[in-house]
């Protein structure tokens, strides 16, 4: 019996399917964020009053021609759908807007604000992550264990708790009590002034990273636990790795694809808690900038961050998309 | 599909509560059918057992049982305990605990936990009102467009997207800022903001279940899409709904909460817990503990309560779904 040489396999081609894949998406999150931009002008027309009247004070009723003249340069006599399409041209070109209570453009607010939200952001995910995974994997590991229910009784208590109330208690223990640390956020202007003040910028991220913790870990868990029944798992035991290799090698590897996407789907819910921590710590980023917004009833600023904010979501989770599909040949692009 | 279905009247209103009684036996009916999974003797119906896996959740009696007495301690507290939580007294600011204020007064000088019982009612009133409504909003957006498809559903689902990708506190407070909050504009702003989710997971079930045969029988019979959407599909997907519907309350809570402490709650002398919080976080350098740690707690107890109840739910309702 002459050996026969296995024919080589046939890889499916991938390439077209993949790009076909990237461009719907693209295309799905353009209209996305269309609805946002409805969304937000929507929300403008619901602001009770007149524009002109809550820019220039109450006493402008007695001017009429400066209402007039102030409608005209802002565009706001035009009908609403062409205010729509003028407002989204120049959002398309980068013109997010002007704050009239600061005084400043919202571009140029996001600029200077923008660099320490992610700074913020980006240390206390990356934390989170290094932490929560061990986390998830020792429970799945030890389900139903001890171990598992005592870090599982953590991550319930602390998504639980309101972020600022673990900002407010880490103050009280770390800055009050046992005074090592700054009770308050660096405070500079620009991103060296933040950087060189890095112990004023630990308990702000260690806050967000405890909540992001909380969220991260037990979905590691599941995404374990998920992959150690799978069939794989079974044909590694049965070629004989240790266990030690089947969980690093193996289901580790494979348990993380899923953290792609879980990145892009609580960047929001990490950005509201970033918004908590900033006002709990006085930290000038966006949040806090957007929160004082509010307060004051600054629209332009709130909707021109909603829109940035918006349009981070949607590019985060398209990247995710795009991870996944890559990391992940099992993954078909076909539409539902 | 099978079209040898015994010549009847059409559905009228008056079997309009057979899509539900048919519904709740279905699942039992197939359990009864496969062998070895019931002990002998009487047969259980799938809500027994649903139940008697939650029942055996220690975590999840221990979080129903939280909730029982938080709301017999809201509701019920200020009857027997009596405080005046309208007018202020300076002369009794800032209290810390005695006897006549078990847990002190506030920088009003308001009793400290006659004012726990009465802002608890106010969290727990939008929090379950505004959970209930998101999940209303939410599983009828969801089946309408999971039962319908095509472009309707490719529409209403994109716009789930684009509000998701808006955190929902930022939107959240952009329409705070905008309309001055009472309790049921809170309920409402919370639930116009949280309904996503619940929209996404009906949606998955109504994809699954619009090809059931009951529901390509219903459509034979010629039975409309209203009816496909309100008796069927929305009934099925009971299970996921309700667990949800339970995390949604955990969530609401915690936003209002959040924007409470961001001054964006009810206005005074109203007052939630994270409005407690709000205030008494004013005095932290002062050591006045007792306006911080009583409504802390208040909040993290009935919120993990929630999540146990949410997750116990769940196992109960996967052991149906297992069993189907």
């Amino acid at each position: 019996m002459a050996p026969v040489t296995p024919a080589p396999r046939a890889e499916p081609e991938r390439g077209p399917a993949l790009v076909a894949f990237l461009l719907r998406r693209v295309l799905q999150s353009i209209v996305v964020l269309l609805i946002v931009t409805m969304i937000t002008f929507g929300l403008l027309r619901m602001i009770p009053g007149n524009v002109a009247v809550a820019v220039m004070g109450p006493g402008v009723y007695r001017d009429p021609a400066a209402i007039k003249l102030f409608n005209a340069t802002y565009g706001f006599n035009l009908p609403w759908y062409q205010q729509y399409f003028l407002w989204v041209g120049h959002l398309a070109r980068g013109n997010l807007g002007f704050s009239w209570t600061l005084n400043q453009s919202v571009a140029s607010l996001l600029a200077s604000r923008m660099s320490k939200t992610v700074i913020l952001v980006g240390i206390s995910t990356i934390v989170a992550l290094v932490i929560a995974i061990p986390i998830g994997v020792i429970q799945a590991v030890r389900r139903n264990k001890l171990t598992d229910h005592v870090f599982n009784a953590f991550s319930t208590i602390f998504y639980a708790t309101p972020a600022f109330l673990v900002g407010i208690v880490a103050i009280l223990l770390f800055a009050i009590k046992f005074p090592i640390l700054p009770p308050e956020g660096p405070q500079g202007e620009g991103f060296g002034s933040v950087i060189t003040n890095f112990s004023a910028l630990i308990l702000p991220i260690g806050t967000l990273a405890l909540i992001t913790i909380a969220l991260f870990s037990r979905y590691m868990r599941s995404s374990v636990l998920d992959n150690l029944t799978e069939d794989y798992v079974r044909t590694a035991r049965a070629k004989g790795a240790s266990e030690r290799r089947v969980l690093i090698r193996h289901v580790l590897r494979n348990s993380l694809i899923p953290i792609a996407t879980l990145l892009g789907l609580s960047l929001p819910g990490i950005l509201a808690g970033a918004l908590i921590t900033e006002s709990v710590f006085n930290y000038p980023g966006m949040g806090y900038l957007f929160y004082q917004s509010a307060l004051k009833q600054d629209y332009p600023t709130l909707l021109g961050f909603t829109v940035v904010v918006a349009l981070a979501t949607v590019v985060g989770s398209l990247l995710a998309d795009i991870a996944y599909a890559v990391l992940d040949p099992r993954v078909r692009y076909v539409s539902s | 599909m099978t079209l040898n279905l015994p010549p009847g009247p059409p559905p009228g209103p008056e079997s309009s509560s057979m899509g539900l009684a048919t519904v709740t036996t279905e699942p039992a009916a197939a359990a009864a059918a496969a062998p070895g999974m019931l002990p002998a003797g009487k047969p259980r119906s799938a809500f027994r057992r649903g139940l008697d896996v939650f029942l055996e959740n220690k975590l999840a009696v221990t979080g129903v049982a939280i909730f029982v007495v938080m709301f017999l301690f809201c509701f019920l507290g200020p009857v027997f305990y009596h405080t005046d939580q309208v007018h202020v007294n300076f002369a009794i600011e800032n209290m810390p605990p005695s006897a006549a204020h078990p847990l002190g007064t506030d920088a009003n000088g308001y009793d400290v936990l006659g004012r726990l019982m009465v802002a608890g009612q106010i969290s727990l009133e939008v929090g379950i009102a505004a959970a209930a409504l998101a999940t209303i909003v939410g599983v009828l957006w969801g089946a309408v467009a999971g039962y319908f498809g095509g472009v309707l559903d490719a529409t209403m689902m994109r716009i789930v997207d684009a509000m998701l990708s808006i955190p929902t506190l930022f939107l959240a407070l952009v329409v705070v800022a905008i309309v001055t909050p009472t309790t049921p504009i809170l309920i409402l702003v919370i639930a116009l903001t949280s309904w996503l989710t619940t929209s996404r997971l009906v949606r998955g079930e109504a994809l699954s279940l619009r090809v059931r045969e009951y529901v390509q029988a219903m459509k034979v019979m010629g039975g409309g899409g209203t009816r496909a959407v309100l008796r069927h599909i929305a009934p099925n997907a009971i299970g996921t709904i309700m667990v949800n519907a339970t995390f949604q309350v955990a969530d609401a809570i915690a936003l209002v909460v959040a924007l409470s402490y961001l001054g964006l709650g009810v206005a005074p002398p109203k007052q939630d817990w994270g409005g407690m919080l709000s205030d008494g976080v004013q005095y932290v350098y002062d050591g006045y503990w007792w306006l911080i740690f009583p409504a802390g707690l208040c909040i993290i107890l009935v919120i993990t309560a929630a999540i146990f109840i949410g997750e116990g739910l769940r196992d109960a309702v996967e052991v149906r779904l297992q069993q189907r």
